[in-house]
């Protein structure tokens, strides 16, 4: 059983200051949960609407992780994984990105540059950011882990790299809008909750979406954080709009059973061989 | 053989009004605590625009946290203070009364020549005046009563019934505001009735648009998601009203964004300097 907090937080825009210190607080308020995971949604340090502000906020991933560092000694003991959306500088480039420290360890394990910059609608990503071209699951101390965010996840295609490069937990930091009012829920985040249980049961993967909460300009950002089993249930989830710890055990020792009942990911492993000529083709004419 | 049929979807407008309430009094509540407000302040006309906005700014505040104001002309009609009475009344909001007869006349005795249409333009900006006064008074935040329909077609005085700086209805048709209104239990007889801007004596909104609104709200929906006009016509809409909704809308853009800058560098502001209204850093 690894013990998982979803950290569903409301970021002051623009206060990297504020932001962490209510990261603090959060995880002080865990101590006694005492998670040994926890994830943070996309761009907390700063909210997500920035515009041309991503220049001035982006943080390098060695600054984030002396801040992260500094507020985890004084309130932590003992190691502590920590998944975290931010925006990255790195030279002159800007990127949307998921970072994954063993705080108390090894320290950064993984990063991740959003791969699919939503640029319609509400969105402008592509306007200030650069991005990320690699999807690649890594070790933890748990197990095997990937990370994807936001439209990265839309797109299943993501997941299953993730999952052929042998993902077990695909940690999915996000900041989604709510729009479409028709239903009871939001329809962005019926199509989360759609999506998180067919990727997680087509695959017999676990998986962890941290979502931003709060009205950023008008923009009312959901929430609805959840953790999907392998077998492609909602084992937990958080409330719509409003800030929430949302807890979690994932037993890994499952994984391997319920893959075994539904061996999809085995399958695919055999039969994507047979459809390359046809990726091919496809790719070629695009 | 059974047969299974689609089942006919809802009307493309209908929203779930429980969830759209909940939605608009946090949106209420967040975009005023971020500006250092916990107060508002609604200018009440008696319409169901204003109703509905007083109904979300009681639940997100508390009503003791709400000031209503009703803003009368002398040539306005009497039942629009009536009904805003009634409205401040179903919310438990305390209801001013300021009448603006000697700040409008005031002006136009300077200006005999002026036509009933531009005094109706005077009044709304005299109601801006008022609405920003009392916001310095109180320290409570005006907010917009404005629905999309209106936004869309131009049909408001800019710099007037825009001004405020937040406001919760502007992504809500006409017909969708009606909705949310009976759901909030604004009384019947303002959800009923013919909208009007009273600006002039005997106004009414549809008379001056030309349309239905609920007519207007389909046709402008389709119209915004990209449909072609034959698509409408086969839903049973005339190409004469669908020329009328996009003629209005495609007249008034501007009357929907600031004023025109010239631009001369690549650090013109909000057309290469781009940050959102909410953006802030840490005070060092």
């Amino acid at each position: 059983m690894v013990s998982h907090a979803i950290l569903q937080l409301k970021p002051a825009k623009g206060r990297l200051e504020a932001n962490f210190a209510r990261l603090e607080a959060a995880l002080a308020e865990l101590r006694e949960a005492r998670p040994e995971v926890v994830v943070l949604p996309e761009a907390y340090p700063t909210g997500y609407f920035l515009q041309g502000g991503v220049r001035e906020l982006a943080l390098t991933v060695d600054e984030l992780e002396d801040r992260l560092n500094e507020l985890y000694r004084r309130v932590w003991e003992g190691p502590l994984d920590l998944v975290i959306g931010f925006y990255e500088r790195d030279g002159g480039a800007y990127y949307n990105t998921a970072a994954y420290f063993e705080l108390g360890g090894r320290g950064l394990l993984h990063r991740h540059r959003k791969v699919f910059l939503p640029t319609y609608g509400v969105f402008d990503e592509e306007r200030y950011l650069s991005r990320g071209h690699e999807v690649r699951a890594f070790d933890t101390r748990f197990g095997k882990a990937a990370m994807l965010i936001c439209e990265d996840f839309w797109h299943t295609l993501t997941s299953t790299l993730a999952a052929l490069d042998g993902a077990e937990v695909i940690y999915v930091p996000a900041a989604s809008p709510a729009r479409g009012f028709g239903g009871r829920v939001p329809a962005n985040v019926g199509r989360w909750r759609d999506l998180a249980r067919s990727v997680a049961a087509e695959h017999g993967v676990y998986v962890v979406l941290s979502s931003l909460v709060g009205f950023e300009a008008g923009k009312g950002l959901s929430g609805g954080s959840l953790v999907a089993s392998p077998e492609g249930t909602l084992l937990v989830e958080g409330p719509l709009f409003e800030e929430a710890l949302v807890l979690a055990e994932l037993d890994l020792d499952r994984i391997p059973p319920v893959r075994y009942d539904n061996p999809m990911l085995s399958d695919l492993k055999s039969g994507l061989p047979l459809l390359w000529n046809d990726l091919e083709r496809i790719l070629e004419g695009l | 053989m059974k047969v299974v049929r689609e089942v006919p979807r809802g009307e493309v407008l209908a929203l779930d009004y429980a969830l759209v309430a909940d939605y608009l009094t946090r949106f209420i509540r967040e975009e005023l605590a971020w500006r250092g407000f916990s107060r508002a302040l609604v200018a009440v006309s008696g319409g169901v625009d204003s109703a509905t906005t007083l109904a979300l700014a009681a639940r997100a505040l508390g009503a003791e946290n709400v000031h209503a104001v009703a803003l009368p002309h002398r040539e306005s009609s009497p039942e629009s203070l009536e009904h805003a009475g009634l409205v401040a009344e179903a919310f438990g909001v305390g209801l001013e009364v300021i009448d603006i007869t000697d700040m409008v006349e005031g002006y136009a005795r300077l200006r005999p020549e002026m036509t009933p249409y531009r005094k109706g333009n005077v009044k709304a900006r005299a109601r801006m005046v008022v609405l920003y006064d009392l916001s310095m008074a109180y320290h409570a935040l005006p907010l917009g009563t404005g629905n999309k329909t209106e936004r869309l077609f131009g049909y408001f005085t800019w710099h007037g019934d825009d001004a405020p700086p937040v406001n919760p209805l502007g992504d809500l048709y006409k017909t969708q505001v009606w909705g949310l209104a009976e759901y909030l239990g604004v009384p019947e007889v303002i959800v009923k009735k013919a909208p009007t801007a009273d600006l002039e004596p005997g106004q009414t909104d549809e008379a001056d648009l030309g349309l239905s609104y609920r007519r207007a709200d389909v046709i402008l929906e389709h119209y915004l998601k990209g449909y072609p006009d034959d698509y409408l016509v086969r839903l049973g809409y005339s190409p004469k009203e669908i020329q009328r909704v996009k003629a209005l809308v495609n007249s008034t853009h501007h009357k929907r964004h600031l004023p025109t800058v010239a631009v001369l560098s690549t650090t013109a502001i909000n057309e290469f300097y781009l940050r959102p209204l909410d953006f802030r850093m840490d005070e060092r």
